[in-house]
């Protein structure tokens, strides 16, 4: 197939610029090398609005960020994605580590960020009790927010695909060959699609990508992020995000509620050899419960539900890399989006889309672009008389498949259906909360897994977790 | 809104006798919810063999064992809710529930939590490495293999002694797997001793005792895991650690009543048994609403379900017809060796109690004694006493006049 | 000889020591005398009941658990599974259904109703 464009990578910045693509007559195309979107950092991280304090002025990093924020909460409106603006605290513990929270101050000031202010930590503990006594001085920033990040990405290449933008999956690159009309990419399962641009989305593969189409300019540094998931129970330990400021501790240890009502801990920053490398470490455990307990005390991490990690890809300058590739024509990079890559997302495509058109992509806007998506979670958020009504409706959402989490057949079937389609469990989880709860899918594995076969017209031996050979059983008896 | 005189929150081994008892001590409304299509619960994929010694005077397996009650249940005509799950319970108890048919809300005199437990998951285990395919709890696997009949895997290692553990092992064996282990972080079993003669040793499957999976291996599906020896503090000892190739990892940790619909309407949850805090008739400290079964505390045997939750059916029933308990409130310790008792509290009254225990390790022989103050109200010699066995002493009723305020449980080794 | 069991038929568990002379078999440690006999067949004739599941054939994705009606010699366990594993059986079943008949001295029944 020839596309006009081809984004390399569904992760968030890959789905956020093929939303944006989606507005205007191009045809377009997104490879992901997995069975499913949002497979690497997008999947992984602290889900964390920023507030624009932290970047360097003048950085990329910077002025995304500080356009980002807004721009985000409108396009999770316009998509259904749960986010909350809860505020940060970003928090100094004794004199010594006091100066750097005026240094943040007065960078966010520098960077145009509102509404921030400087308190002390007894005015942070009226408004946050379980913060430690210890906490001394606080920055707090109320613009700050949380958000699912998964659920973004997956609306956003959802809300794209609505539009006309294609996903073709298991589409791990192997070769870019360049001509005079542009770009020949080849698949490792010997797939083959064409375009005349090639937008360089791959997240923690973005050196490689480039490298593959001619440009070898920059090289990513894996950095692995561990995570400790806490019950629901506990998502109201906290109800701000709780930094630590930077200090010869390292970057600290973020302690936050989640836009889904869990309370997560993380992440560490260890520089691995691969993308892949996404184990969860006895060390990286340990960090984050030593450090988090720093910030909030009182933490019960026997109610911990889930580990996980991220690789987040960074560079040795520190900042974004979003341009044309000054020596392959027709090549954008945008690579090393590491924090706050997920606050920049739709600044990002914003910005890509500028530089597309400033390479002679003509931009002429569809006439019939619809930004809103369904909301996914619309049942959940029906009062007790609006459900009965729609169950006499649709009965499969009278059974519940996913007990902890309350999730209906009627809305693990939708999720299947709808774009991007779930095609693993994983998927479904990730789409629909089903197995993410507090027994982790020990009950209704089998049962979605058996919706899935139905869905997707394939036998339960070949339902994957994850897609690839990550088959849930090996055989019928 | 509908209205009845007992609602019952499950129709497992608990929910089922517990509706029976209700009916038979005078209350004929009483309605069943659960959520699957039919009753008996987890007991629906324990097809092995070993209930009802105790309580029907034979041995059979746990669909047999559930179909003895589901008879008993229909015979009744108590009405049951199939295909029903309860989403809240409130204070005043109303009973929210959804089925295809909508969402129905129920008011009851009395409410019985029978909802059962769930396993322990790996997140909870916090076990390091990669998250692939073939880790499955070993409760999950037992229902895709004995409901659904879909092969897991076929090189296993089992984390975990308890009872479902072991029985899976026998399981994966007979259908052609190879179990390589079991590994126990305690340095004792959890599961009955019979089950280690007869699923393990049977088959030739080491246990290894004070070992952990340290961490797990594989990308897409589970390759192996790395098992060491762990130190006094339960971490996994570098030197000890061994690779062993595996598909699939079972999981068989623990079990933690599933209290969300308890907790949801205000009712007080026991930091050691994870269950409500209840009086001698399975009352929780909300009246009228009772528990029995796993989701007040995880038994061993089923048959001990079923007694339990015929004290609560009963209790419920007494309660709807207004025979209320009342009287001074004793409460129940765990003294040395031992690690819980049930029930926490006691209404005096003039009849016997019986109070459940758990020993807090492996003890030889043992004697316990209640006490109140320092009048011994009961003493109890046992050859030997385990965690993974419940206990039972009774104290007569002659002898509970002598209780005031506080009742401990301890024992020595004799 | 003398052997160190534990007792497998109620979950009690005794620890029970078998000797064996000759033709003479003492038990001792049982709580009951079921407990004697366990000790003397775990010696001389050891015996497990088995259970498992059987395909039925005219229903989806649906499997029957089944049983030994009585404990089959330990030795025949694997012979047995082979046996069940290629057996198929058609619905209506009832408890106590008989569905393979006189296999190593005993029957397989069927221990789930499926209409």
């Amino acid at each position: 197939m020839n596309y006009d464009i081809i984004i390399a990578g569904g992760g968030v910045i890959g789905g956020m610029v093929a939303r944006e693509l989606s507005k205007y007559n191009l045809s377009v195309c997104i490879l992901e090398k997995q069975n499913d979107v949002a497979m690497g950092a997008s999947k992984a991280n602290s889900g964390i609005i920023h507030g624009g304090y932290d970047p360097e002025p003048n950085t990329l990093k910077a002025k995304m960020n500080s356009r980002g924020v807004e721009l985000l909460y409108k396009a999770a409106k316009e998509l259904n994605v749960p986010f909350k603006q809860n505020g940060s605290m970003i928090c100094a513990f004794g004199k010594a580590e006091e100066s750097e929270v005026h240094n943040l101050y007065n960078r966010g000031i520098e960077n145009n960020i509102k509404e921030m202010r400087i308190i002390s930590g007894d005015e942070a503990r009226k408004i946050e009790p379980a913060l430690s006594d210890e906490v001394s001085l606080v920055l707090y920033v109320p613009t700050a927010g949380i958000i699912c990040p998964y659920k973004l990405t997956i609306a956003a290449i959802g809300n794209a695909m609505d539009n006309g933008v294609e996903l073709i999956r298991n589409f791990e690159i192997c070769n870019i060959k360049k001509n005079d009309s542009g770009f020949i990419i080849t698949s490792t399962n010997g797939q083959e699609v064409s375009a005349k641009y090639l937008i360089n989305c791959a997240g923690c593969h973005g050196d490689k990508v480039a490298k593959l189409a001619g440009d070898g300019e920059f090289e990513i540094i894996p950095r692995a992020g561990e995570y400790l998931l806490l019950d629901k129970a506990e998502g109201s330990t906290v109800s701000h995000t709780i930094f630590q400021v930077p200090s010869a501790n390292g970057k600290g240890i973020l302690v936050t509620p989640t836009a889904d009502g869990n309370l997560l801990t993380g992440p560490t920053a260890a520089v691995v050899e691969s993308a892949d490398n996404n184990e969860i470490t006895p060390e990286g455990i340990k960090t984050v419960i030593d450090l988090a307990k720093r910030s909030v005390p009182e933490i019960q991490f026997s109610k911990v539900i889930t580990s996980f990690a991220g690789v987040r890809s960074s560079e040795k300058n520190g900042d974004f890399i979003i341009e044309a590739s000054k020596k392959v024509e027709g090549l954008v990079n945008v690579a090393a989006i590491d924090s706050p890559g997920l606050t920049s997302c739709v600044a990002i495509a914003e910005y890509v889309t500028e530089i597309l058109k400033n390479m002679g992509v003509t931009l002429n806007a569809k006439e019939n672009w619809v930004g809103n998506r369904a909301d996914t979670e619309a049942f959940n958020h029906m009062t007790d008389d609006e459900k009965d009504a729609f169950i006499k409706q649709n009965p499969a959402y009278g059974k519940i498949v996913c007990r902890c989490e309350s999730i209906t057949e009627g809305e693990i079937r939708a999720a299947v259906r709808q774009n991007p389609k779930a095609l693993d469990m994983d998927g479904v989880k990730r789409r629909t909360r089903s197995g993410m709860g507090r027994c982790q899918g020990g009950f209704c594995s089998p049962y979605v897994m058996r919706i899935i076969a139905e869905e997707n017209g394939i036998k339960m031996e070949d339902v994957t977790k994850k897609g690839g050979a990550s088959k849930m059983v090996v055989g019928r008896m | 809104m509908l209205k009845c005189d007992i609602a019952i929150i499950g129709g497992g081994p608990a929910g089922m006798a517990a509706a029976c008892a209700a009916y038979d001590a005078g209350v004929k409304d009483v309605i069943v919810f659960d959520r699957e299509d039919e009753m008996g619960g987890i007991l629906r994929q324990c097809i092995h063999n070993g209930f009802g010694l105790h309580k029907l005077g034979k041995e059979l397996t746990g669909p047999e064992y559930a179909a003895v009650y589901a008879n008993m249940v229909k015979e009744r005509g108590i009405k049951v809710y199939t295909n029903t799950t309860v989403l809240k319970l409130s204070n005043d108890k109303v009973v929210t529930a959804t089925n295809t048919d909508g969402i129905l809300k129920i008011k009851a005199k009395a409410v019985i939590l029978a909802m059962g437990c769930r396993e322990r998951s790996r997140g909870a285990l916090n076990i390091c490495g990669t998250r692939p395919a073939g880790i499955y709890s070993a409760g999950t696997a037992q229902k895709l293999i004995n409901c659904e009949g879909y092969m897991v895997g076929k090189r296993v290692v089992i984390l975990g002694s308890g009872d479902i553990g072991l029985i899976m092992a026998r399981r994966m064996s007979l259908q052609g797997a190879k179990v390589e282990a079991v590994c126990e972080i305690m340095s004792y079993s959890g599961g009955l001793t019979r089950n280690i003669v007869q699923c393990l040793e049977d088959y030739n499957i080491p246990l290894y005792l004070s070992t952990t999976v340290a961490e797990i291996h594989g990308r897409e599906r589970l390759e192996g895991v790395t098992i060491a020896e762990v130190d006094a503090n339960r971490q996994p000892i570098e030197s000890t650690k061994r690779y062993i190739p595996c598909d699939t990892l079972l999981l068989s940790c623990g079990l933690i009543p599933e209290n969300e619909l308890t907790t949801g309407a205000g009712i007080k949850i026991d930091r050691i048994t994870s269950g409500a805090v209840v009086d001698q008739n399975r009352q929780t400290e909300i009246e009228g609403i009772f528990a029995c079964g796993n989701v007040l505390q995880v038994h061993d045997l089923v048959d001990y379900v079923s007694d339990e939750a015929e004290i609560a059916g009963k209790g419920a029933a007494e309660y709807v017809m207004g025979n209320k308990t009342s009287g001074e409130v004793i409460v129940t310790k765990a003294g040395n060796g031992v690690r819980y008792v049930l029930p926490q509290r006691i209404v005096k009254n003039d009849e016997s109690v019986s109070l459940f225990l758990r020993v807090t390790k492996p003890f030889g022989k043992v004697k316990f004694t209640v006490k109140s103050g320092d009048e011994v109200l009961a003493t109890a010699i046992r050859l030997k006493a385990a965690p993974g066995e419940m206990e039972k002493l009774t104290v007569k009723a002659e002898k509970m006049a002598f209780a005031e305020k506080e009742i401990t449980v301890e024992l020595e080794e004799v | 000889m003398k052997r160190e069991l534990t007792c497998i038929i109620c979950p009690r568990g005794c620890g029970l020591t078998v000797e064996i002379n000759g033709d003479s078999v003492t038990v001792t440690g049982n709580a009951c005398p079921k407990g004697q006999q366990y000790g003397v067949d775990e010696c001389t004739n050891p015996t497990r009941t088995v259970t498992s599941i059987v395909r039925v054939a005219n229903r989806v994705d649906t499997m029957v658990s089944v049983k030994t009606e009585n404990p089959i010699p330990k030795e025949n366990i694997f012979d047995l599974m082979q046996i069940i594993c290629a057996k198929e059986v058609n619905a209506p079943i009832e408890i106590g259904d008989i569905i393979c008949d006189d296999v190593f001295g005993t029957k397989v029944i069927a221990t789930k109703q499926v209409k």
